[in-house]
């Protein structure tokens, strides 16, 4: 618990203000939830009809599910130091493995796990590049930005690959509602419980932070740091794996288009939530808040019938406050 | 340590062995991959004359429809045993396709068909190969320079608003709805095509005294399509029509009314996939027809360009030469005429 490495944040309110709504507590995170709060009210007042109504929000919830699931993976390989480029192409990539004819045969269960297998497989490469063939992660993962997307316009012809009525059952992932909530979302709910544990009570987390906020101390601690630095990556592409299984049952297609730019939205997200591109500090409900609220942004700009380019330039704005609130944040902190 | 290494190359395998059942596209993919073949030509026109070799030149495939486009060209030539088809590598960069172009002007064929990247950016290398005397017939987006090329053939984006916008204000007004909300899916919003369209609706629909409720541009993919829909469906509880300007991305559109479990509307879509056909076809889903922008324009260029390098006019025509400029028309697929327009549909 003491160790300067671990800047987990659960240390920090295991001191100050235990519960479970401590994390309110982190400066932060306080900014982040201030910052949805006025979207909300934003979209109360602009359009009550249609806002807060369950229909709307569930709505926000799926459109943030996919990038929501390649955000958690993302902040780990940005807490690690790193950086993966390549989230948008993998989860293409996979999505058009699983739903080739080939794959399509073999039943849904297999496309879900083609899907997985085939987005860990290219983290692995990723992640094998960058520990142990010493690429600079930029570049590795540019490569394989432009690689993947390439081998999935290969595979599909360039053409959308609709999935097969027998393999409906991928699809009704996003129809079948629980409780008035498309599964996705709580396959979204489940992967952010899961990274959060990761992250932050077990080893493989506390490890994570060390890496990336000091490879050399977390070596000469003892930490396989090559090894770690792998896992990290392969950890991104089982994200994006599953993030495209959620993309196939929203659009019922595996394209090599799909996840266009996901990947600076995954960074701007984690950005937003207050991880250092650095490394070595950061939190999963951050990014998740940070993506939130530029998914909020994009239902209030529809909601209102603005255009999308208003939309981008009010992203853009956000991404620059929240980073320079941050840096205010940081130096009140430093003693 | 070496027990890891095994236990990584146990994942790679299975990777690899997966990779080795997954990758095929084969099984089903070949009977409707094929260019429908083009209609034959009214008189002896398709009497095989002097040889000509034809240099074809287009974007890379990123969409459906422009994969459609170079099918449709290769299966047209292939149709004549007079026709030597020389096609260059498609590529979205726009010095590459000015070189591609080059080489063919190099290679001295007898007749250029090009769909450029972006017809001001090609202009100056049309007009090279027009004045080395190669014939250019110029496909859909069109040169500024009338000098760059011999003929221009392409489809109506315009035109293509207007069908639509026809079609959803006769509809409502035949249901007698006053006040209708009608919803627009554009595509990627800064192309001149895409405003084209949206004007061609707005003023049809005018006809009738209506207007467009609300618009939202996606990026002509099935994602993007897919989660603007899923928007503009909260924003909108009651809709009476939806034109979707692109059936690519209206995939994904459709996905998102399905998902949202609506249909007290009905929708339009466009260009003419073989997907958004089906639809139709199928009478149960809220896509009740679509409005053509067809690929088979490049069958079309190719037999032009055929005619003009044989020095032949158009036979149903009175004239010795192939005409300057031709415009396709845009027409309404419904469940009516679905049958017969079917084989003319892309795979998206």
């Amino acid at each position: 618990m003491s160790n300067p490495a671990e800047a987990g944040p659960h240390d920090r309110f295991a001191v100050r203000a235990p519960g479970p709504l401590a994390w309110l507590g982190e400066t932060r995170h306080l900014g982040l939830v201030i910052a949805l709060v006025l979207l909300a009210i934003v979209g109360l007042v602009t359009k009550p009809e249609n806002f807060a109504t369950t229909s709307n929000l569930v709505s926000i919830l799926s459109l943030a599910a996919t990038i929501g699931v390649i955000t958690v993976g993302a902040t780990f390989v940005i807490i690690g130091g790193g950086i993966d480029l390549s989230v948008g192409a993998t989860m293409a990539l996979a999505s058009v493995w699983a739903t080739t004819l080939a794959t399509q045969a073999y039943g849904p269960a297999v496309m879900a796990i083609c899907a997985i297998l085939v987005g860990t497989g290219t983290g692995l490469v990723n992640g094998l590049l960058i520990a142990y063939g010493r690429l600079v992660p930029f570049i590795a993962t540019l490569a394989m930005l432009v690689a993947a997307r390439g081998l999935a316009q290969r595979m599909s012809d360039r053409k959308t690959q609709i999935i097969q009525p027998e393999n409906s059952a991928i699809v009704d992932l996003s129809t079948t509602r629980l409780l008035g909530v498309p599964l996705l979302v709580y396959i979204f709910a489940l992967v952010v419980a899961l990274g959060w544990v990761l992250l932050n009570r077990t080893t493989f987390g506390r490890r994570t932070y060390a890496v990336g906020g000091n490879p050399e101390a977390a070596r000469l601690a003892g930490i396989n740091v090559r090894r770690h630095t792998m896992l990290l990556y392969a950890l991104s592409g089982l994200c994006c794996g599953i993030a495209a299984i959620l993309i196939m049952a929203r659009t019922t297609t595996g394209s090599s288009t799909h996840g266009d730019l996901y990947e600076l939205d995954a960074i701007a997200a984690v950005i937003i939530g207050g991880t250092l591109l650095t490394g070595g500090r950061g939190t999963i409900i951050g990014s998740i808040l940070g993506l939130l609220i530029f998914t909020l942004i994009t239902n209030l700009f529809i909601l209102n019938g603005l255009n999308t380019s208003d939309q981008l330039i009010a992203k853009g704005l956000i991404i620059v406050v929240a980073v320079l609130l941050q840096r205010r944040n940081l130096k009140e902190r430093a003693p | 340590m070496s027990n890891n290494v095994a236990r990584r190359g146990f994942l790679v395998g299975g990777a690899v062995l997966l990779a080795a059942g997954c990758t095929s596209n084969e099984p089903a993919a070949a009977p409707s991959s094929a260019a429908p073949a083009p209609a034959p030509a009214a008189s002896g026109n398709d009497q095989p004359g002097t040889k000509v070799v034809i240099g074809f030149s287009a974007p890379a495939a990123d969409h459906g429809w422009i994969a459609a486009i170079a099918k449709n060209a290769e299966s047209a030539a292939k149709q004549y045993s007079d026709v030597e088809f020389k096609p260059v590598e498609p590529t979205n960069d726009i010095n590459q396709q000015i070189s591609a172009v080059e080489s063919l002007i190099a290679a001295k064929v007898a007749a250029l068909v090009i769909l450029p990247n972006d017809g001001q950016q090609l202009n100056q290398v049309a007009l090279q190969a027009t004045q080395a005397g190669i014939p250019v017939v110029n496909l859909d987006r069109v040169f500024p320079d009338k000098l760059a090329y011999r003929t221009w053939i392409g489809g109506d984006n315009y035109g293509m608003g207007v069908a639509a916008g026809h079609y959803i204000g006769k509809q409502l007004k035949d249901k007698g709805v006053s006040n209708p909300v009608i919803v627009e899916i554009q595509g990627i919003a800064t192309l001149p095509l895409t405003q084209d369209r949206s004007k061609g609706f707005a003023d049809a629909l005018k006809t009738y005294g209506f207007s467009v409720t609300a618009k939202q541009d996606a990026k002509f993919t099935v994602e993007t399509g897919n989660s603007v829909a899923a928007s503009l469906l909260q924003a909108h509880k009651k809709i009476d029509a939806m034109w979707n300007h692109d059936d690519d991305q209206g995939v994904g559109v459709l996905a998102a009314i399905k998902e949202a479990g609506r249909n007290e509307f009905f929708m339009v879509g466009g260009a003419g996939s073989l997907n958004a056909m089906k639809e139709i076809q199928s009478g149960t889903s809220v896509l009740k027809a679509t409005v053509t922008y067809s690929p088979t324009m490049a069958a079309s260029a190719i037999k032009l360009a055929r005619l003009i390098a044989q020095e032949k006019g158009m036979s149903d025509l009175v004239e010795n030469q192939v005409p300057q400029s031709i415009t396709l028309a845009s027409e309404t697929i419904t469940k009516e005429n679905v049958e017969k327009y079917l084989p003319l549909g892309f795979e998206s």
